[in-house]
Formats: structure tokens, sequence, C-alpha cells
């Protein structure tokens, strides 16, 4: 390993749920770990580090990622948003957002591990697609695994978000 | 946890390749990670350098050109899986690129960088395969096409060089008239299996199998044409050749398979699951032929 490697600091500036936020990062820092280690937000988990669970999830640009696998210095210049952030109508907007009161009200969640990347994995499909089937609620969730398989909870608060019935 | 790499960010492929010319295995090519950061996390792999494929300019974009879909190689499977012309002209492999992985990955791996890993168990270099592709390498001393047919060489191993980088993934349109399937299968996170076949039908009240092209991955080591299966099965009535799916060209596509053991299960069983979905796959080949119906025979 050479020297250097080790001491290899980029600059990074993005916004962090709405804020700028400007700070030094090695490149091989993951933004999960920059996320709750440096920046003290613990919302979005560590557990399968591989991409498949998505209890990492968090959302850039409005897409979701895991945030266990995407180096932090990807995010220079974008916009990410993680459970702590995601606030009112849309993506930016003010108080709860419709899904964590329709998670609430569908009783969506069990041990809660789950429950951040659902909801903001969730946001960003209602986002692109205001109305989805049930089916696609399901596609569209099926990199994001429940260990309580709660599935159908989540499912039901998936859509009364989307139809508004609460 | 990832052991610290030092990052270059090359912006000109010249740049590119002579920087992976200069730190030879010590360096390799990154574009969206979610494939060799695991293997780097794991200790499976370790790279004292990462050269990023993304700040390379002329890598980004989709364009379609004289019927050549010319994918750059920074293109993520999101891009794809979203864009019009895929959906429009070349509907099977945007149906694949909407199947990788989960919409995670999706949003952040590049068709480029999966070509490149050469995971066996993945299925858009399978489906490639049936538009014979092939991608642009450039490198040191200049720039070279590879057929995708070729490319993967076994499992995590391509015909690249260490100094060459992937600059370019060219589909050509499927010829008029050819329209397929590709169906996955497994149950875990990657395919146990995937299998393509598209297939252009003669007109008439009895069509047969004008030309066919079928493609298997997952349970080899690198996806394969079974060129064996095409033959058998070119010029048999549409009845015919859903019967000797299950029959004799089943058994060519077992045969030619080299399935192997391994967590997705038995070398035998893959060879079974090859012969049941490749009767699906040209079942439903054919129904998508007959559905794209106006170009038949013409």
């Amino acid at each position: 390993m050479a020297a250097e490697a080790q001491t290899q600091r980029m600059a990074l500036s993005f916004n962090l749920n709405g804020k700028p936020t400007a700070l030094e990062v090695e490149p091989h820092v993951d933004l999960l770990r920059l996320l709750r280690e440096t920046l003290g937000l613990t919302g979005a988990k560590r557990s399968c580090d591989l991409q498949v669970c998505g209890a990492c999830t968090v959302l850039v640009d409005g897409r979701p990622v895991s945030s266990c696998t995407l180096l932090a210095f990807e995010v220079r210049g974008r916009d990410v948003v993680t459970i702590e952030g995601l606030r009112g109508e849309g993506l930016s907007g003010e108080g709860a957002h419709p899904l964590m009161r329709s998670f609430i009200d569908h009783a969506g969640f069990q041990c809660g591990y789950c429950t951040p990347g659902m909801i903001l994995a969730a946001a960003s499909l209602l986002d692109e697609e205001p109305s989805p089937t049930e089916a696609r609620v399901r596609e569209y969730l099926d990199g994001n695994i429940c260990r309580c398989t709660g599935y159908k909870k989540i499912v039901e608060s998936v859509l009364g978000a989307a139809g508004g019935e609460g | 946890m990832l052991r610290p790499f030092r990052l270059h960010e090359p912006t000109t492929v010249e740049e590119a390749t002579s920087l992976l010319a200069d730190l030879g295995d010590a360096a390799r090519p990154y574009a969206g990670g979610t494939e060799l950061l695991l293997v780097m996390k794991a200790g499976v792999l370790a790279y004292d350098h990462l050269v990023n494929v993304k700040t390379v300019a002329g890598l980004a974009g989709i364009e379609l050109d004289a019927g050549v879909l010319r994918i750059g190689a920074a293109v993520t499977h999101r891009e794809l899986e979203s864009s019009a012309v895929l959906r429009e002209r070349f509907a099977l492999l945007a149906s694949v690129e909407r199947r990788v992985a989960n919409v995670r990955v999706r949003n952040v791996g590049t068709l480029g960088g999966n070509l490149c890993f050469a995971e066996p168990h993945s299925d858009p270099g399978t489906a490639l395969l049936l538009y014979d592709a092939s991608v642009e390498v450039a490198g040191p001393s200049g720039r070279r096409t590879i057929a995708v047919e070729a490319l993967a060489s076994g499992p995590y191993e391509t015909a690249l060089a260490d100094d060459e980088l992937l600059t370019r993934i060219d589909v050509p349109e499927l010829p008029a008239g050819m329209a397929g399937a590709y169906l996955k299968f497994g149950y875990h996170q990657r395919p146990t299996l995937g299998v393509g076949v598209a297939v252009r039908l003669s007109g008439g009240a009895r069509p047969a199998i004008e030309d066919v092209r079928v493609a298997l991955g997952s349970v080899s080591p690198r996806p394969l044409r079974l060129r064996d299966v095409e033959d058998r099965l070119r010029g048999c009535s549409t009845a015919d050749a859903v019967a000797l799916a299950s029959g004799d060209a089943g058994d060519l596509a077992a045969a030619a398979s080299e399935a192997v053991d391994d967590l997705h299960g038995s070398a035998e069983y893959k060879r079974h699951v090859t012969k049941v979905y490749l009767g699906r796959a040209l079942e439903q080949a054919i129904e998508a032929a007959l559905a794209a119906g106006p170009e038949r025979g013409a």
C-alpha cells in the first residue's frame, strides 16, 4: 500500500437534507459511513453491506441508492436526502411526509429497521409515479427487505399515501 | 470495510489508458462500483488505485446511429431502462435492463462495468448476444472492437488487457420482423438462469421459424450463443419448434450449457431448468413475433 493512498483527501460539497455541506473525505469512505459516523445521521443502517437489503437506502438527486456501497465523494454537487430530511409534500416541503403518516396509520413497520429505506424508496417511486399499482409498488420495493416479513402492511402504507386515503 | 486506495480522475480516454498502463495490476477502472466495491470490501480483490471512468469525456449518453445503439461506457442501467429509444426499438434489452438487480443498483451501476466485471450470474451480457452486440475498447495503441460473445473469457475474466478501457457498447437493432423474449429464474438476488430467444417467422397460416437466435447465461461460466440449438430450430414450424424445445433441441441446449455446480444448484439441476426455460422462452418469442405481425414475411 502506497503511503500516499492513505492520505488522499478530496473536497466534497453537496446538499444534505437541503443544507449546503462541505467537508473533506478520503476516496474509500462510503456514503453510509460518512452519514452515520461523521455527520451523525443514523437513520440509514448498515445491514447486508451488499446492496441487497435496502436498509442503507438514501436518495441522491431524488433516486434511491445503497449508501453502503456508494463512495461518499460521488455525491459532490448533488442533493442527498436521508430519512431525517424527508419532509412534507414531495422531497423538500415542510412537516411530516405523507408516507410517514401512512406508515403509522397502516402499522407499516414492526421492528423498524427497514423502515427508513422503505419510506425513502417509496418516496422516490411516488415522486416519479404518483399513483402506482400494487404490482408496481411490489416491483419497485423488491430490493428492500423486511426481516419481520411485514410486506402486506408496507405495501398498504405506500398505496395509502399514494391514494391519499390514509 | 474498504481499504484505502488512491482515486484517479482522468478526463480523456488517452489519459485513462495511460494511467492503466503505468499502474498495471495495482489499478482497476471504476464506474458505478456496484460489483467492484463488493469484492474489494470482501477482500477478494485489492487495488491501490481506482481510475474513475465517469470523469472521462465522451463516455456518457445513448445514441441511435444508423440502426446501431451506441451506449457510452458510463451509462447506468437506469438511463437505459428509462430511455425512449430503448423502449421503442430495443424492447427486449429494455425489459432485461428493467429487471437488473434492484432499483438502487440500477441507479448507480453501468452496463459497461457490468460487462467488464463478467459476473456469470448476470443478464445484460446474455441479452446482448441476441443483438450480435460488440464493444469498443481503447488501449495505449488505439481502439479495437470485440464482439460481446468474445468479451467474457470466463467467470470475472474478459478479453480486455489491463491497460484497456471499454469505451462504448454497440447494439445493432434486431433484423426486421424479429422479436423475442428473455426469461430469468432464480431464488437469490442474482439469477440462477437467463435464457433469451429471438425469432423471425415466415408468413402464412402455418408460420415457420425463418431465423432464430438463442442465448443462455448464469448457468454457465460466461454467456453463450447456442448455435447448435438455433440450427436445429431454424426452418421448423412454430408448433414443431416448441415440441423440439422439450425434446432434442432442449437436450442440445442442456448439453451445450457448460453448467457448473455452485450455490444456485447442481449442474444437473441447471441443465434441467435450461431445457424447461428454453421451451418457455421460445413460446413467448413466437408470441412476440406474431404480435409484431405486419413486418412478418415482408
